[in-house]
């Protein structure tokens, strides 16, 4: 369950499974943000049945997406690299957070 | 009278197992002092030095502790590194509040937040942002930032203990934690469980006072002020949980394992380098796969060559005299590197990946063979290629290592080349395996498997047609086996079937006398060898 396309002009969105044993906690949300960050786009993330964006580069703001397990994350990115930010988030969703990846 | 009284002992649920009897100390203290307000630019300007300092103290923490200590302090330092989740504090601030009350609220509420969760393990982060509320609170009403003193040996008791306040604390002589709250998948369980520290979380209210205090990490409980009853069945607990991790430890103490009378060399995978901070890791007779990957995913950027060679020398070290096989970056399929593996892939399991990976982005492959040829100079060193699929990639990159060794020659740096060899993982190469002229062979099972079988590993769905007990995975295995057998070349095997138990013996049978496990799987595949060796002595 992944994919990644090209909503619109500037917009690059996907979206991936997670099956992170525990949900979206601690670790992967540190993993998530630090990956982000690694891009200068503007990344948005949600997860489930949510409305609002949130932006993928706060690890307080991921956590309180309280994603279970399972949940669909989708991923939405603006900027010069966020074809590239939005491959690489879903990569790591579907990868459930290598180490050292 | 009161040695006639019944005792006072409570319940609780076991976080890590152990025993500690010593004296009993509280150690609940809410941030005290006084903070004194200025203007809100002051007020700004506190609270980020504040959270400077205590970024500076956390970091000072994780580097002293390591390992997972530090992994899990990562979470506080993101936190202090995220202004979505600092920005109600300053903006708290310019709406006229003091900087230690903004402080405060914004954290209270989220840890309200947390605690009203469902979920177990989310309730249980709560306490590491509570640690980080108090000690930012500690440096802004500058209260002692120094730990108080815990004696030797103590039972510790608190209502929450969060894990920075845990690394403060010396464990040297022993102790343990009992928790009248807390919980067993906390960040601060899990330390515990790391060090062999006993913890009972849990246990409801516990008596403000005590001088001494048994803590049974396997049954849960707490007794204070025990008499000599109680201590004597406690001694005598304590001493029969000894001799069976002692009997763990003699497995692991036996000078090697052997089957048909031939002795099975046993070798630990790696991740990272603290994975050799594990208790069993020191009896290993070397490391079979030290994996490299972690190092593209520690900061922004690829690493340089002198952080590589840092963490190289450490391996190297760490072993003495022993070998150490060190795998060259193995990133694709399923470990996406930005700024190095390739983006959008249809099937990147198939795609540019391992060596294949290497070989097309010579600058950076150049930079991680730099820094192992320095390092080869100082130990056993041998270092393997991933993903070989012909002679030719193999001897591709034999060659940009030897050209890398003549290079640093040259510019006057000490230098060699280490032993070369491949994992074996590709059908293709498994098939064809007297083309290649290589030092040694290690086994991918894992991927090998996955290959041999057309099988995704990451998909559940195929977990019953992916064993790798398949006869056509075990035929590679034993191809390769046989041929290092008549060739004199030694093959190990480091995929996850070294490690299970039911696997072992098809592997002792298809010739294999190297292994290669996680050091938490040693002493059981120590053991299972021994077992199956005296088996095989009454048959």
């Amino acid at each position: 369950m992944l994919e990644t396309s090209k909503a619109n002009g500037q917009d690059f969105t996907g979206s991936v499974r997670l099956i992170h044993a525990v949900g979206m906690h601690a670790r992967p949300a540190v993993k998530l943000t630090k990956l982000a960050k690694k891009f200068k786009a503007h990344i948005s993330i949600r997860a489930g049945d949510a409305v609002d964006w949130i932006n993928a580069k706060s690890v307080a703001k991921v956590m309180a997406l309280r994603a279970a397990r399972d949940s669909i994350i989708e991923i939405k990115a603006t900027g010069e690299d966020a074809e590239a930010a939005v491959a690489a988030l879903v990569d790591l969703v579907a990868a459930d957070f290598p180490d050292g990846g | 009278m009161r040695a006639d009284m019944a005792r006072l002992a409570y319940r609780g649920r076991t976080a890590s197992i152990g025993f500690a009897h010593g004296p009993f100390v509280r150690v609940d203290a809410p941030p005290d002092g006084e903070h004194a307000s200025g203007t809100p630019e002051d007020e700004k300007r506190a609270l980020r030095a504040a959270l400077e300092s205590a970024g500076r103290q956390i970091a000072f923490l994780a580097n002293a502790a390591g390992g997972e200590a530090a992994q899990i302090l990562e979470f506080q330092v993101a936190l202090l590194d995220d202004e979505d989740f600092l920005d109600p504090a300053f903006a708290a601030i310019a709406a006229g509040a003091p900087a230690d009350a903004a402080w405060s609220s914004v954290l209270d509420e989220q840890i309200a937040d947390y605690n009203a969760a469902s979920d177990e393990y989310l309730q249980a982060r709560s306490s590491d942002l509570a640690d980080l509320r108090d000690r930012v609170l500690r440096i802004l009403r500058g209260g002692a930032t120094e730990a108080p003193k815990i004696p030797n040996g103590a039972v510790v008791c608190a209502e929450d203990l969060p894990p920075s306040r845990f690394l403060e604390i010396d464990w040297s002589g022993g102790g343990g934690v009992a928790l009248l709250r807390g919980s067993p998948t906390s960040h601060v369980a899990l330390l515990a469980r790391s060090r062999g520290i006993p913890m009972v979380v849990q246990l409801g209210a516990v008596a403000e006072q005590a001088h001494a205090a048994l803590l049974d990490g396997e049954r849960a409980t707490l007794e204070l002020d025990p008499n000599a009853e109680q201590v004597d069945v406690f001694e005598r607990r304590r001493e029969a949980h000894r001799k069976s991790r002692a009997a763990a430890h003699a497995i692991l103490r036996r000078p090697a394992a052997s089957w048909g009378g031939e002795k099975i060399r046993l070798l630990i995978n790696i991740q990272r380098v603290d994975d050799l901070a594990h208790a069993d890791a020191q009896y290993a007779d070397g490391i079979g796969l030290m994996r490299t990957e972690f190092l593209l995913g520690e900061q922004a950027g690829l690493p340089d060559e002198e952080t590589q060679y840092l963490a190289y020398d450490t391996v190297l070290r760490w072993a003495g005299k022993r070998p150490v096989t060190i795998r060259t970056f193995d990133a694709g399929g399923d470990k996406p590197v930005p700024g190095f593996t390739e983006d959008g892939e249809a099937n990147p399991f198939l795609g540019m990946r391992g060596l294949r990976l290497c070989l097309a982005r010579p600058d950076i492959f150049a930079v991680q063979l730099r820094a192992l040829a320095r390092v080869a100079t100082q130990g056993n060193l041998k270092v393997m290629f991933p993903m070989v699929t012909t002679p030719d990639e193999f001897e591709a990159a034999r060659e940009a290592f030897v050209d890398v060794v003549g290079k640093l020659q040259a510019e006057g740096t000490a230098a060699a080349l280490p032993e070369l060899g491949i994992m074996v993982e590709v059908p293709a190469a498994a098939m064809t395996i007297e083309r290649f002229e290589a030092s040694f062979f290690s086994v991918g099972s894992n991927d090998l498997a996955q290959y041999v079988t057309a099988c995704d590993r990451t998909n559940g769905a195929l977990s019953k047609l992916l064993d790798p007990l398949q006869p056509a995975v075990l035929e590679l295995i034993g191809r390769t086996v046989e041929h290092g057998r008549r060739a004199g070349i030694g093959v190990s095997l480091c995929g996850e079937m070294a490690g299970d138990p039911r696997c072992i013996p098809a592997l002792l049978s298809c010739g294999l006398r190297e292994l290669s496990v996680n050091p938490s799987a040693l002493a059981q595949v120590k053991q299972t060898i021994d077992r199956l060796s005296r088996e095989g002595a009454r048959d």
